[in-house]
């Protein structure tokens, strides 16, 4: 009897009062398995709801920047795959608000220039012609701060890889000067280590693909 | 043992008691609905400060559980909405929630105050209908302003004379503004029959906008339309380049600050004709041929984070002389000669205060002289004089001093509304001495002071409506009268991309300086418009038609006091309406964009010397255009294909038979056609790491070689008339422009991509 109850009780305990920063590491982690099923089963409406939760959780911890990260990082992909560019522009701005919150709590990270990199990127993406004066330059501005702030950081190599391969070969782009960066990128990917299980490590899978694309 | 039991027992119960508080979830359930009644897909709800919540699906619906108790904030959050708050009491009952949020009235949503006015600017996103590269690009316009705007409806293929004719108004009824403050001398001074080109380059401006009528209280003296540019802010880099043509040269540099807060720069380009009329035949015969020293210089200083000092400043100097046979006298010519200095300083500051306010303030300067020879010429090249022909032996010397202010207070309340007021100063001094064929000297001053107040607001009610309402105030020394001018907007939206917008608007404008000054007392010309206006704009696709009526009162009427043709009267009076189409799509074809405009106009008028109202000689009924542009990646090639189209416009001799002004001769001209072809090449597009960039430039100004009539002239005694027509039938432009250091290339590529 006196086991039960004893067992009851700690069940009692421990089920509602996790620490916080248990209650924090498990929902991040849960979220962040979430964005990789959705992306594999291609729902990008969850993606949506995925940010959400992101941008509750940072909201609710105050201190926090990875939720925010993780919100931007979905919204900035949901925009890609979308592909409404007549809509980038809505996005972008609420984009820009997470990043700022993120900013504000972790200075100069690698893995928020690249967030920037690809929100402004969606921007250009409106009307390249006309925008290309203005945003393309701070693309590139962002994508190197993300590989100086990190150099052990595929992702900025990624990005660019894929950014230059889907650029027609007559302004620059092309296997031909994507495939370099993203070999780089993919020996980048199986060094790196992450500062913490709750920091990104997205990209591998998609990075093999595109340098598997360019032979 | 029995009291350990007990003891047992009791934290049982403690712990059943906490158990239900401490478990229990509570689901929360309910609806978000805008305040429309659409259900809102995608919205977020949160338990504020908790990680609780989840979000709408795609009928509006959500529902989740919370571990939370006792009173909480429910937080519900969209993009593009004003997020919502509530209090509400968890005490482990489900609860229903329907909330409804309201849209956040923003730029990227909004209806857009679109009626009478074309916008060539990145401001407003991607429903610009025009960008400023559009401009350089289409191959009518030789990269003058103005000229691609006659690619748009409302404006008027006139070939004589320089401006834009707006909706069956002269060109003098149109105003230019560069960052807020009039420009006095837009266009290089007027020579007889040949349409004159913009001083300004079109890469000094990023935004755009044309207004065919309708524009804001902001802007007055303008009675058809207002076209107002914005200058570009810092340089993206420090940059230098390099230009070649057929028709000169140019070098210019710009630096940027290495804390990107500062920039200057300048450059200096020679024209001279020669090279080209060597190879054209003109109509004219050149002792001087046009030449042309211009320069110029800016700087730009970040005066915050959020404001800008810019200042521009032009010169220019430039000289040409010809003779043509004279209409008058046959074996004789008819001389004309033009020197012009001009320059032109442009001073602007804005910034952003705090509580939502901001500045704009401008300050303008222009020295403009001209010193105009017209005479007759023997054959052997010798002035003459002929008996009652004496007239056209003249000396005229114009020096033009104008300032001009503007200040700018805006202040915006909650969404896109707001206010805006203040106040504008235009003051002209010309000196025009006219020194006629036996050396009597007329001297002429005229001094004019034309003060304004304004004030104006924005009304964004829901994203779907939006009002603007203004009020103009005038005072014009010379005329010593007041004027007050109401403005009035109103746009709605109709459904996704599409929107129906009015404008109403009272407009004055002081009689032109040319008739002035009068022996007798004048007043402000006045015109009213009306503009109905539908728009669709749909990704990479838009089109818009619009209705428009246009009234005149007292124009302006003139007749011979002394030597010259001066205003007598405002007696004049007019009107126009019409109806105009404009379709532009860049989706369905690839790398192919165009646009297609149709302009229906019909207008009478009696102003200057006509007998009666008719329509006036720069007033055709219909106008069209068609611009094409395709940019082949592979030969990094940039194709532009334009055609325009005019009706036969008519033409009158009107002449004073002693009490009447009569016509001695009318008739209509033939419509006009004019097919341009631009080939834009840019080699170094894409090459890594290039420290210069080349853009090559061929254009060819009607192509087919049609013969085009922009009217008729008529010798002294009106018993002979000649065509007026352009000074070459075919033009053929070849120039190269390079930059170092900055890629300009995609300035000029087109929306290829």
């Amino acid at each position: 009897m006196k086991k039960i109850i004893l067992l009851a009780f700690t069940a009692i305990l421990f089920q509602p009062v996790f620490s916080q920063s248990e209650k924090f590491i498990g929902a991040m982690k849960k979220n962040i398995a979430e964005i990789d099923s959705a992306l594999s089963r291609n729902e990008v409406a969850r993606l949506n709801d995925i940010a959400a939760t992101f941008e509750r959780i940072g909201d609710a911890e105050k201190n926090q920047w990875l939720p925010y990260y993780y919100a931007a990082y979905c919204q900035v992909t949901v925009a890609f795959i979308k592909n409404e560019v007549a809509n980038n522009d809505v996005v972008a701005d609420k984009v820009d608000q997470l990043i700022a919150k993120a900013d504000a709590l972790e200075k100069k990270n690698s893995e928020l220039s690249l967030i920037k990199a690809m929100n402004t990127s969606l921007r250009m993406l409106v009307n390249p012609m006309q925008r290309w004066m203005q945003y393309g330059q701070k693309i590139q501005e962002y994508t190197q701060d993300a590989m100086t702030q990190d150099p052990t950081n595929p992702r900025p190599y990624y990005f660019n890889g894929v950014s230059l391969k889907s650029t027609p070969a007559e302004f620059g782009g092309g296997c031909g000067t994507a495939k370099p960066i993203l070999d780089k990128a993919m020996e980048l990917f199986a060094t790196f280590k992450p500062a913490s299980d709750l920091h990104p490590v997205w990209g591998k899978v998609v990075c093999e693909k595109e340098a598997a694309g360019c032979k | 043992m029995r009291r350990g039991i007990l003891n047992q027992l009791f934290l049982l119960i403690l712990l059943t008691g906490i158990l239900p508080g401490a478990i229990a979830q509570v689901t929360i359930k309910g609806v978000v609905k805008d305040n429309k009644n659409t259900p809102v897909t995608g919205a977020s709800i949160t338990i504020k400060d908790s990680y609780d919540g989840t979000t709408t699906d795609s009928t509006g619906h959500y529902s989740f559980k919370t571990y939370e108790k006792g009173q909480q904030v429910l937080l519900v959050t969209s993009i593009g909405y004003k997020s919502s708050e509530q209090t509400i009491k968890l005490e482990g009952n489900s609860l229903t929630i329907d909330v409804v949020i309201r849209q956040e009235i923003s730029e990227l949503t909004a209806v857009v105050l679109s009626a009478g006015t074309f916008e060539a600017s990145d401001r407003k996103r991607a429903a610009a209908v025009l960008d400023p590269i559009d401009i350089v690009t289409t191959a009518s316009a030789n990269g003058d302003i103005t000229q691609a705007l006659k690619t748009l409806p409302g404006a008027q293929q006139v070939g004589e004379s320089e401006g834009l004719f707006v909706r069956g108004g002269t060109a003098a009824e149109t105003k230019t503004f560069i960052d807020g403050t009039l420009v006095n001398n837009f266009f290089f001074s007027s020579v007889p029959n040949i349409a004159q080109f913009g001083r300004f380059s079109p890469f000094i401006f990023k935004g755009t906008v044309f207004s065919t009528g309708g524009y804001s209280a902001l802007y007055g003296q303008a009675l058809s339309s207002a076209l107002i540019l914005e200058s570009i802010d810092l340089p993206e880099q420090t940059s230098a380049n390099l230009g070649l043509s057929v028709l000169g040269g140019s070098l210019g540099y710009q630096h940027l600050s290495k804390n990107n807060k500062s920039s200057f720069g300048g450059s200096y380009s020679y024209t001279n004709l020669a090279p080209a009329f060597a190879v054209i035949k003109q109509r004219q015969d050149y002792s001087i041929v046009p030449n042309y020293h211009n320069a110029d210089a800016n700087f730009r200083i970040k005066t915050s984070k959020t404001g800008i000092l810019k200042y521009y400043g032009y010169f220019s100097s430039n000289r040409l002389a010809f003779t043509v046979n004279s209409i008058d006298s046959l074996g004789y010519l008819d001389k004309f000669a033009l020197s012009n200095t001009n320059h032109f300083h442009n001073l602007s500051w804005r910034e952003y205060l705090p509580k939502k306010w901001r500045i704009n303030a401008g300050l303008s300067y222009t020295n403009n002289k001209d010193d105009i020879r017209s005479a007759m010429q023997n054959n052997a090249g010798n002035e003459v004089l002929l008996t009652g022909l004496e007239a056209k032996t003249f000396n005229l010397a114009m020096n033009g001093n104008y300032f001009n202010a503007k200040l700018v207070l805006e202040k915006k309340f909650k969404g896109l509304s707001g206010i805006r007021f203040g106040t504008e100063y235009n003051f002209s001094k010309d000196q025009t001495d006219y020194t006629a064929f036996n050396g009597q000297l007329y001297p002429g001053s005229f001094k004019e002071t034309i003060s304004a107040v304004f004030a104006e607001s924005d009304i964004y009610a829901t994203n779907d409506l939006a009002l603007k309402g203004g009020l103009r105030m005038e005072h014009s020394k010379y005329l010593d009268k007041f004027n007050l001018a109401p403005r009035f907007s109103l746009a709605y939206k109709l459904g996704k991309g599409s929107q129906a917008s009015f404008a109403y608007g009272i407009f004055y404008q002081n009689p032109e300086r040319r008739y002035l000054p009068s022996p007798n007392e004048l007043s402000f010309m006045k015109a009213a418009h009306y503009i109905l206006q539908y728009q669709k704009v749909l990704n990479q696709q838009s089109f818009r038609a619009e209705v428009f009526y246009k009234k005149y009162h007292n124009l302006v009427k003139t007749d011979f006091v002394g030597f010259s043709e001066a205003a007598v009267s405002t007696a004049g009076f007019g009107d126009a309406s019409g109806i105009e189409f404009f379709w532009r799509d860049k989706k369905t074809i690839k790398n192919f964009d165009y646009w297609i405009t149709y302009s229906y106009l019909d207008t009478k008028r009696d102003f200057l010397n006509f007998p009666f109202a008719i329509t006036p000689n720069f007033a055709a009924k219909h106008n069209g255009s068609i611009v094409t542009k395709k940019f082949i990646q592979k030969i990094k090639t940039n194709f532009n294909l334009s055609y325009t189209y005019s009706s036969g416009r008519p033409y009158y001799n009107i002449r004073y038979d002693g009490s009447d002004y009569k016509f001695t001769d009318r008739g209509t001209i033939p419509d006009f056609h004019n097919v341009s072809f631009a080939i834009n090449y840019l080699p170094s597009i894409g090459k890594k790491d290039a420290k210069s960039f080349a853009v090559y430039v061929l254009q060819v100004s009607n192509i087919f070689n049609l013969k085009q009539t922009y009217g008729f002239q008529y010798s002294f005694n009106g018993a002979r008339k000649e065509p007026i027509v352009p000074t070459s039938r075919m033009f053929v432009y070849i120039g190269a422009f390079i930059s170092f250091g900055i890629d300009r290339s995609n300035e000029v590529i087109d929306n290829g991509l």
